[in-house]
C-alpha cells in the first residue's frame, strides 16, 4: 500500500478540520454585522422612536413612518406579486408544454432576475410615475418591487411544486380527477409551506431594497402618514441612506437604530420562514 | 371476507384427495367384486369389472395431470410438495391395483371354460383382507395418519402366509391329477395377483410414511418368494 | 364474454422505448387475465392504455382500436375521467396521498362531488372490508396513511379503487414491493375479486403469474406471442419463446 491507513486518517481529519475552519469562518462576518448594528444601535431604541415621527430635521424623534412606509410597500408588493408569480409557477411547472414559448418565457424569467435593481428603479419611474402618471406613490413602488421580486417567488413557487412527488399526480388523476381537482386538492397544498417561504424570503427582500424606491415612491419627510396608495411614503432603506448622507450632524446611535429596526424586520421574516419550512418538514406525509 | 394466504393451494389439495379416494373406492370394489364373481361364478359382473378398468386408467391420467397442473401453477413446497409426489404415485399404484383385479375378473371368464371350480377359502380371504387394508390404506394417506399408515403393512404378513397355504394346496391339487393343472395355474394366478395387490397397499402406506416424515422407508416384507419354493 | 377486445394496437413513444405492435387480444369479463414477460417488453404500456393513463406519457403514435364493452375507447369522444373511475388502476409501489386513511378512500369519490358522509363512510368500509384491511385498521381511520406498513399501504391502494365501484382492475405488478405474506394476501383477495370485477394483472413473477392466472398473455419485446388459458400456459405452452422464457431460459 502507497499510504498506510494512518497517513490517510490524518490527511482526512486534516480535511475536516480545514473545512469546519472555513465554515466557522463564514458565520463571522454575519456575527459581526449584527453585533456592530446592535451595538451601536440599541440605545436608540425606546417607544418614542419607534411610534414618533421625525423631530429637528430628523436628528430627533422616532421613525414610525418609514417603518409604516416599508410595511405598506411590502403588503403592496405582496399583493402583485404573490398572484402573479404563484400563478405563473403553476403554470410553468404542471401546465407548459415542452416547447419554444415556454423555454421563451423561462429565459425572460432568468433575465429579470439578473436587472440590477437601480434599472428597475429607473424603469419604474418611467412607466408607473411619468408615463400611467401614478407619481410617486406607494402604487408605483410596489409595482415596480413586485416586478422585481417575480422571479424569486416563480422559481421557488416552482421548485415546490416540483418537490411533491410525481405519483400523487398520475394517481389522482388514475381515479378520475381533473388536473386542476389534482393541483387544488394535493399538489398546492403540499408546496405550500415551501411557497410560502419563497414568498416571504422574496418580501423580505423587496422591504429591503433602496434604488427601486429612490425614483418612485420615497419621500424625504412627510409630516402624516400616507392614507392611500396615491400616497409618497417613507421607507427605512430609503430613510437610512438619507439620514446617513444627507443630513449633517446625524446622531450616530439614530443611523445605527434605523438599520437595527431594519434588520430586525428582514430578520425576523426570514426567522418566520425557516419556522415554517422546518415545521412543515416535520409534519409532511412523504 | 379474509381468506388464508395459500387457500387456493389447499383447496386444489383436498380436491386432489377426493380423487384418490374416489379412485381408491373403485378399485376395492374392483378387487372384491372380481374374486366375487370368481366364486360365485357371475360372468355378468367379471366382465363389467373387466371393461370398467378403462375408467380406473382414465381417473388415473385425469388425476395425474390436474396435480401435475397443480406443482407447476402453485410452486408447492415442504410437505405440500411431497403430498403431491405422493398423489402422483398413488395413482400409478392404485391403476396397478386396478389392473390385477381386471387379471383376476379375466381368470373369471376363462375358468367358466373349463370344468366346475374349485373351492379355496384362502382367496376370497385374501380379497377381503387385501380390499380392507387398501380401505384403510387410503384413509390414512388422505389424513397424513403416520401412525395406521406404519400399523397397516404387518396384516400384510398373513396376506403372504395365506398365498403360501393356497400356493401349497394348489400343488398338492395338480400332482394329485394332472386334468387339474389348468384350473389350479388359474388360481395360482388369482392368489398372486391378490397377494402383488397387498404389496402395493404396502408401498402406498410407505409413501404416506414419506409425506408426513419426509423420509423414505421400507416396509420389512419377509421373503415369501423364496420360501415358496 | 369479452369485456376487453384489443384490436391490432400499436404505440410508439417519442424515444422509441416500450412500443407495441399490432396487439391483438380479447380480455374475459369477471377473470384474472395476466400479461406477464421479461421487462421492457411492453407489458405496463399495454395495461395504460387500458385506462388511457398512457395520456399522460409521451406517446407520438397509436393505431388500432381498444373496446370496453364494445366501445371504442381510444376515441376523442371517451369521456376519460369517466372511463378512469370505470377501470380502476393499482401501481407497483404503493403510493398513499398525504392524506389519512379515510381521506385517501373518498378522495376519488370527493372528486367526482360526492358530499353525503353517509354515503362516503360507507364506501369506506365496504372498500376496505373487499381489501381486507378493514380488520387492522377500522378504529384509526384519521390516521395518516403514510403510517401504514407497506402490505397495508398496498392493500389501501386497492380498497382506494374499489371504492369507486369499478368494473375492471388493473394492477401493475403490485406485490413487487411486498413480503410474501402480504403477497399472499393479496394474492387471494383477487380470487374473490374476481366474481365481481374483471381483474387483470402484470406480475412480477412467472410464480406469480402461474398461481393466479386464468387467462394468461405471454408479451415479448412488444410483440403478443402467445394467449392460453392459465393451466395449459404453464404447463404446456406452444412456442418456443415462451417455453424458453416460463423454464426460466432468459428473462
Amino acid at each position: 500500500m502507497k499510504y498506510s491507513s494512518k497517513l490517510r486518517y490524518r490527511r482526512q481529519k486534516f480535511g475536516f478540520s480545514l473545512l469546519a475552519i472555513i465554515s466557522f469562518l463564514t458565520i463571522v462576518p454575519i456575527a459581526a454585522v449584527v453585533i456592530y448594528i446592535l451595538v451601536l444601535g440599541a440605545p436608540a431604541l425606546n417607544w418614542e422612536f419607534i411610534t414618533g415621527f421625525p423631530r429637528g430635521g430628523m436628528r430627533e424623534g422616532g421613525i414610525w413612518p418609514a417603518i409604516v412606509g416599508t410595511f405598506y410597500l411590502t403588503l403592496g408588493t405582496a399583493v402583485f406579486a404573490v398572484p402573479i408569480g404563484i400563478g405563473a409557477a403553476i403554470y410553468l411547472s404542471e401546465y407548459a408544454p415542452d416547447n419554444k414559448v415556454t423555454q421563451l418565457i423561462r429565459v425572460a424569467i432568468i433575465s429579470l432576475a439578473g436587472i440590477p435593481s437601480v434599472v428597475y428603479g429607473l424603469f419604474g419611474l418611467g412607466l408607473f410615475v411619468l408615463f400611467l402618471q401614478f407619481g410617486t406613490s406607494i402604487l408605483a413602488g410596489s409595482l415596480t418591487l413586485s416586478i422585481m421580486t417575480l422571479p424569486v417567488i416563480i422559481s421557488t413557487t416552482e421548485e415546490a411544486l416540483k418537490s411533491v412527488p410525481q405519483a400523487f399526480r398520475t394517481v389522482s388523476v388514475s381515479v378520475g380527477a381533473t388536473k386542476w381537482q389534482t393541483i387544488q386538492r394535493i399538489i398546492l397544498p403540499q408546496a405550500l409551506p415551501g411557497i410560502l417561504t419563497g414568498v416571504i424570503l422574496g418580501l423580505e427582500r423587496a422591504a429591503g431594497e433602496t434604488a427601486p424606491i429612490l425614483f418612485t415612491v420615497a419621500a424625504f419627510f412627510l409630516p402624516r402618514l400616507p392614507s392611500s396608495p396615491l400616497d409618497a411614503t417613507m421607507a427605512l432603506p430609503y430613510h437610512l441612506f438619507v439620514i446617513s448622507t444627507q443630513v449633517p450632524g446625524m446622531p450616530i446611535k439614530i443611523q445605527y437604530g434605523t438599520a437595527l429596526v431594519l434588520l430586525v424586520f428582514v430578520l425576523g421574516m426570514n426567522i418566520i420562514a425557516t419556522t415554517i419550512r422546518s415545521r412543515a418538514r416535520a409534519k409532511r406525509q412523504w | 371476507m379474509a381468506r388464508e394466504i395459500r387457500e387456493t393451494l389447499d383447496r386444489k389439495i383436498e380436491d386432489h384427495f377426493g380423487a384418490i379416494s374416489d379412485l381408491g373406492s373403485i378399485v376395492e370394489k374392483a378387487i372384491k367384486g372380481s374374486v366375487d364373481a370368481l366364486c360365485r361364478r357371475d360372468l355378468e359382473l367379471a366382465r363389467k369389472i373387466y371393461t370398467n378398468d378403462q375408467v380406473i386408467n382414465k381417473k388415473r391420467y385425469a388425476l395425474e395431470a390436474s396435480a401435475l397442473i397443480t406443482v407447476a401453477t402453485q410452486q408447492p413446497m415442504a410437505i405440500d410438495l411431497r403430498i403431491l409426489s405422493s398423489i402422483l404415485d398413488i395413482a400409478g399404484e392404485l391403476e396397478r391395483i386396478g389392473d390385477y383385479a381386471k387379471g383376476i375378473a379375466r381368470i373369471a371368464m376363462r375358468l367358466d371354460d373349463l370344468a366346475p371350480f374349485q373351492d379355496l377359502a384362502q382367496i376370497p380371504k385374501m380379497a377381503e383382507m387385501t380390499a380392507d387394508m387398501l380401505h384403510r390404506a387410503i384413509y390414512a394417506f388422505i389424513n397424513l395418519d403416520e401412525e395406521s399408515a406404519r400399523a397397516i403393512p404387518e396384516e400384510d404378513d398373513q396376506i403372504d402366509t395365506l398365498y403360501n397355504d393356497v400356493y401349497k394346496e394348489l400343488l398338492d391339487l395338480m400332482i394329485k391329477d394332472q386334468k387339474n393343472i389348468d384350473r389350479a395355474t388359474f388360481h395360482l394366478w388369482v392368489a398372486h395377483n391378490l397377494e402383488r395387490a397387498a404389496d402395493r397397499v404396502t408401498n402406498i402406506c410407505e409413501r404416506t410414511v414419506f409425506t408426513t416424515t419426509g423420509e423414505l422407508i421400507e416396509f420389512d416384507r419377509s421373503d415369501d418368494e423364496a420360501d415358496a419354493f | 364474454m369479452n369485456k376487453f377486445s384489443i384490436q391490432n394496437y400499436s404505440l410508439q413513444y417519442s424515444d422509441g422505448t416500450e412500443s407495441l405492435r399490432n396487439i391483438s387480444l380479447d380480455i374475459p369479463v369477471n377473470q384474472i387475465t395476466m400479461i406477464f414477460g421479461p421487462a421492457g417488453g411492453g407489458k405496463s404500456s399495454l395495461l395504460r392504455v387500458l385506462n388511457r393513463l398512457n395520456d399522460l406519457a409521451d406517446v407520438t403514435h397509436q393505431s388500432g382500436k381498444v373496446l370496453l364493452d364494445e366501445e371504442n375507447i381510444l376515441s376523442p369522444k371517451t369521456n376519460v375521467i369517466t372511463l378512469r373511475r370505470k377501470v380502476g388502476m393499482v401501481f407497483a409501489r404503493p403510493v398513499v396521498l398525504p392524506f389519512s386513511i379515510r381521506g385517501n378512500l373518498t378522495y376519488g369519490l370527493e372528486v367526482a362531488g360526492e358530499k353525503n358522509n353517509d354515503l362516503l363512510d360507507l364506501a369506506v368500509e365496504t372498500s376496505l372490508q373487499k381489501a381486507a384491511l378493514w380488520d387492522e385498521v377500522q378504529d384509526r381511520l384519521d390516521d395518516p396513511a403514510i403510517a401504514l406498513s407497506g402490505g397495508q399501504q398496498q392493500r389501501l391502494c386497492l380498497a382506494r379503487v374499489l371504492a369507486l365501484k369499478p368494473e375492471v382492475i388493473l394492477l401493475d405488478e403490485p406485490t413487487s414491493g411486498l413480503d410474501p405474506i402480504s403477497t399472499g394476501k393479496v394474492e387471494e383477495s383477487l380470487q374473490d375479486l374476481k366474481k365481481d370485477y374483471t381483474i387483470i394483472l402484470v406480475p412480477h413473477s412467472v410464480q406469480q403469474a402461474a398461481r393466479t392466472a386464468d387467462l394468461a398473455a405471454f408479451i415479448l419485446q412488444g410483440d403478443l406471442i402467445e394467449v392460453s388459458s392459465g393451466d395449459t400456459m404453464f404447463t404446456n405452452p406452444t412456442d418456443q419463446r415462451t417455453r424458453d422464457y416460463i423454464q426460466g431460459r432468459f428473462g
